[in-house]
């Protein structure tokens, strides 16, 4: 199987610290995830029910849900009488071509942020409760200013405590100049006043942070896709960009989020947070497939640079990077 | 169909075995593959689902079920008596130290709502224990979460210990509980900073902290979103430091909440609260049967029979069916009792509890906007006394005053006459009826 080699290859070509960042965020997910897939090879030595069996739990772990992980499996199951595979060593290369095959869908397109060359950009940051909206927003803003871009920072988040001052602090860390309002005001409002603060001062970006709301409330959301209306008046184009922010420990409940979110707001690209932890964040596996919303950024770490464009052939690189040195060696 | 609960799931199964006569074992079999998606589908660990299905398939397909008279019936006995006890068995409450204070220490994963959560429980240890808590700021990694616990603080009127961020939470803990002593706190809650249960360096501290605090209880917060991950990060918070419950946050959300049953599974720890909405009153102590009988779509009675009876008078509930019996009911009993039902919490949250509700096309997504009955009650205050007595003397002048005085429009006067009208009408009809069915009237709008 050339795969893994044309995949290292590639890897190995841009290799930098962002992939080396990735195996180590992604160090304990691999050693699970991967171990557990060579392991189940190890074992059988026929492809058959029970191999299969076993590899839908293995996926239905990583959280790639279970209509995903059935589809998969039929495909790998097809992909199995057509090539005539016998020997389970063989399925490696087969799981991960289609894993990556999943991500990357039908466009070749880099997940990088929809940034105007001239004028304001505005980018609306969205999520339920604890998925690191806010500090999400600080790493993107330190990324952006060192890219040479100024920033402003919106503290659309009226309604949890001490949210205002999380901004703040972010915005002190980073240098850039944050726009609020007291406790409790309307946050349509806040962002209208960014958005007049960020025109007058000519800022390059302005990211607009919002309170956590869980997608089944529907006033709430109603009050979300106001905030989007404000925005979309006041400069025709924007927001450029709807980042939705899912925490990597969630499971199946991100995909009700990702379809109630993108109804609401039209989301253009996920941020994967918490990637650093055991949790697989696999649904975005099924998001990109039933919803074609890209991941456009995954947060790997507590530090104020964890935050990485994603690239799904990295991202797999980094599940697995065992199989791939093991197969080079043989 | 994607985004059905684990309660419709089941329900859609029982279905098609409810009612049979006979249950085979191909039956059993089909159906425990619908309960494995569906449990699956709804988070809970794919070891824990497999164990589950392994047990009630064994007691379903086993004499118990196919013998007896109503086997349909039987299996959903099973599964439901097997998912309570996988959820723990019966509710427990909070440590109280022989010395006090009693010290409660509130850990997990960043952004599973500790903070937050802290500010609910101590408002509960305040309102149904009458406790003097002492809230205890101990995260001094997130920018401002120790701002969040202060105002949360002075939302509830609590006194809140904090040192700034510059000293460690160790010696943040060891004051405090000092403080506590001092100033006779009989409860000290302390909010740590959210970590990686693989972090070494900031499991440790939390090791530390246990040791210099001595907590008579350590809360695992965890998100009712949480997937397959739960069982790790439960796990090992456990083995670490030995937590004595599960607190978990944002069930009023959509999720099916499988995390739940996982992490009593794996920790064998019980869950004592779930976190159910933003505001401070929002934390309920966990109830497994009844949470059990929630997923299967049974409704949660008792929590709403609890709810009524903290909330409703009796006697004016008998004065109520009076009036309704002798067709006396005016817009001010109707004012009353709009009060009342409110009294009871969110009406959507109420409306879930029903049995069966969930099934109702196009009611199971309602959200009632609590404005609307402001602005109801808002219109019956500003009719004078004989109005809301006799409302059909309400002429278009009179209509008009109403809608100005109370910021509504006229429209809106309009329809709740007419939708009072209706309801009277309707009153007359059930009074009308023979006698046995008139029960389960008191909240004649629900």
């Amino acid at each position: 199987m050339n795969f893994f080699k044309k995949l290292k290859e590639k890897i190995t070509k841009q290799a930098d610290s962002v992939t080396e960042k990735f195996k180590q965020g992604l160090a304990k997910t691999r050693d699970s995830f991967a171990g557990r897939v060579n392991d189940l090879i190890a074992r059988y030595r026929k492809v058959d029910e029970e191999f299969f069996e076993e590899l839908e739990e293995i996926l239905i772990s990583a959280d790639v849900g279970v209509t995903t992980v059935m589809e998969l499996v039929d495909e790998l199951k097809m992909e199995v009488k057509r090539r005539n595979i016998q020997d389970p060593q063989e399925m490696q290369a087969v799981i991960s071509e289609k894993l990556v095959e999943i991500y990357r869908g039908d466009d070749d397109k880099p997940a990088e942020l929809n940034i105007q060359e001239n004028g304001l950009t505005v980018i609306l940051f969205v999520g339920v409760n604890g998925v690191g909206k806010t500090t999400t927003i600080g790493k993107l803003a330190h990324k952006l200013k060192s890219e040479g871009k100024t920033v402003m920072l919106a503290a659309g988040d009226t309604f949890r405590a001490g949210a205002i001052e999380q901004l703040e602090v972010w915005g002190e860390r980073v240098g850039a100049e944050v726009i609020k309002q007291t406790a409790g005001s309307d946050p349509a409002a806040v962002i209208y006043d960014a958005i007049q603060a960020a025109k007058a001062r000519g800022v390059d970006v302005l990211l607009c942070d919002t309170a956590g709301r869980l997608q089944n409330k529907v006033n709430l959301m109603k009050e979300l896709e106001k905030v989007k209306r404000v925005i979309e008046r006041e400069i025709p184009g924007a927001p450029h960009e709807v980042l939705l922010v899912l925490d990597a420990t969630t499971g199946q409940n991100a995909m009700s989020q990702a379809k109630t979110f993108k109804e609401a707001t039209d989301v253009t690209g996920i941020v994967l947070t918490k990637l650093d932890g055991t949790a697989k964040g696999g649904i975005v596996l099924a998001i990109r497939n039933e919803l074609r919303i890209p991941v456009k950024f995954v947060g790997l770490g507590e530090k104020v640079d964890d935050l990485q464009p994603f690239d799904p052939e990295r991202y797999v690189y980094g599940l697995f990077a065992d199989l791939l040195e093991d197969k080079n060696e043989q | 169909m994607a985004f059905e609960g684990l309660s419709e799931h089941l329900q859609r199964v029982m279905s098609k075995i409810r009612g049979k006569g006979k249950v085979t074992e191909a039956d059993v079999k089909e159906m425990m593959r619908e309960v494995r998606l569906a449990l699956l589908e709804a988070d809970v660990n794919f070891k824990v689902v497999k164990d589950f299905v392994k047990r009630v398939s064994e007691r379903a397909v086993g004499q118990e079920v196919l013998k007896s008279l109503t086997p349909g019936q039987q299996v959903i006995k099973v599964v439901k008596e097997e998912l309570t006890e996988l959820m723990g068995g019966e509710q427990s409450k909070i440590a109280v130290a022989s010395r006090p204070p009693t010290v409660i220490m509130m850990v997990g994963l960043q952004g599973a709502g500790k903070t937050t959560t802290t500010g609910k429980l101590a408002n509960l240890l305040r309102k149904r224990y009458n406790r003097k808590p002492l809230l205890v700021a101990a995260d001094i990694y997130r920018p401002a979460a120790i701002k969040q616990l202060e105002t949360l603080g002075k939302q509830l009127n609590m006194p809140v210990f904090s040192l700034g961020d510059q000293v460690s939470p160790v010696e943040i803990a060891k004051q405090a509980i000092e403080k506590a002593k001092e100033e006779h706190h009989d409860y000290v809650l302390i909010d740590t900073a959210g970590r990686l249960h693989i972090d070494e360096a900031l499991m440790d501290e939390l090791k530390q902290m246990k040791e210099v605090a001595k907590p008579d209880e350590i809360f695992l917060v965890v998100d009712a979103m949480t997937g397959q991950d739960a069982v790790n990060v439960a796990q090992s918070f456990h083995e670490q430091l030995g937590i004595t419950g599960v607190i978990l946050t944002k069930l009023d959300g959509d999720t099916r909440g499988g995390a739940a049953l996982s992490i009593r599974a794996v920790t064998n720890t019980p869950i004592k609260f779930v976190g159910m909405g933003e505001k401070l009153d929002a934390l309920e102590p966990f109830h497994p049967e009844r949470m059990a009988s929630r997923i299967l779509g049974m409704g949660d009675v008792l929590t709403l029979i609890e709810k009524a009876q903290a909330a409703v008078d009796e006697e004016k509930a008998k004065e109520l069916e009076q009036k309704i019996r002798t067709a006396t009911f005016t817009l001010d009993d109707f004012l009353e009792q709009l009060g009342q039902v409110r009294k009871l919490g969110p009406l959507d949250e109420i409306l879930k509890m029903l049995p069966g509700f969930n099934k109702i096309k196009g009611l199971n997504n309602l959200q009632i906007d609590e404005k609307q009955i402001s602005r109801v009650e808002a219109i019956i205050r500003s009719m004078t006394k004989e109005e809301k007595m006799h409302p059909e003397i309400i002429n278009g002048s009179r209509k008009k005053r109403i809608a100005k005085g109370s910021g509504t429009s006229v429209q809106e006067v309009n329809r709740l006459l007419k939708q009072f009208d209706e309801m009277k009408k309707m009153m007359k009809m059930m009074t009308n009826m023979p006698k046995g069915k008139k029960r389960g009237l008191k909240f004649p709008f629900m």
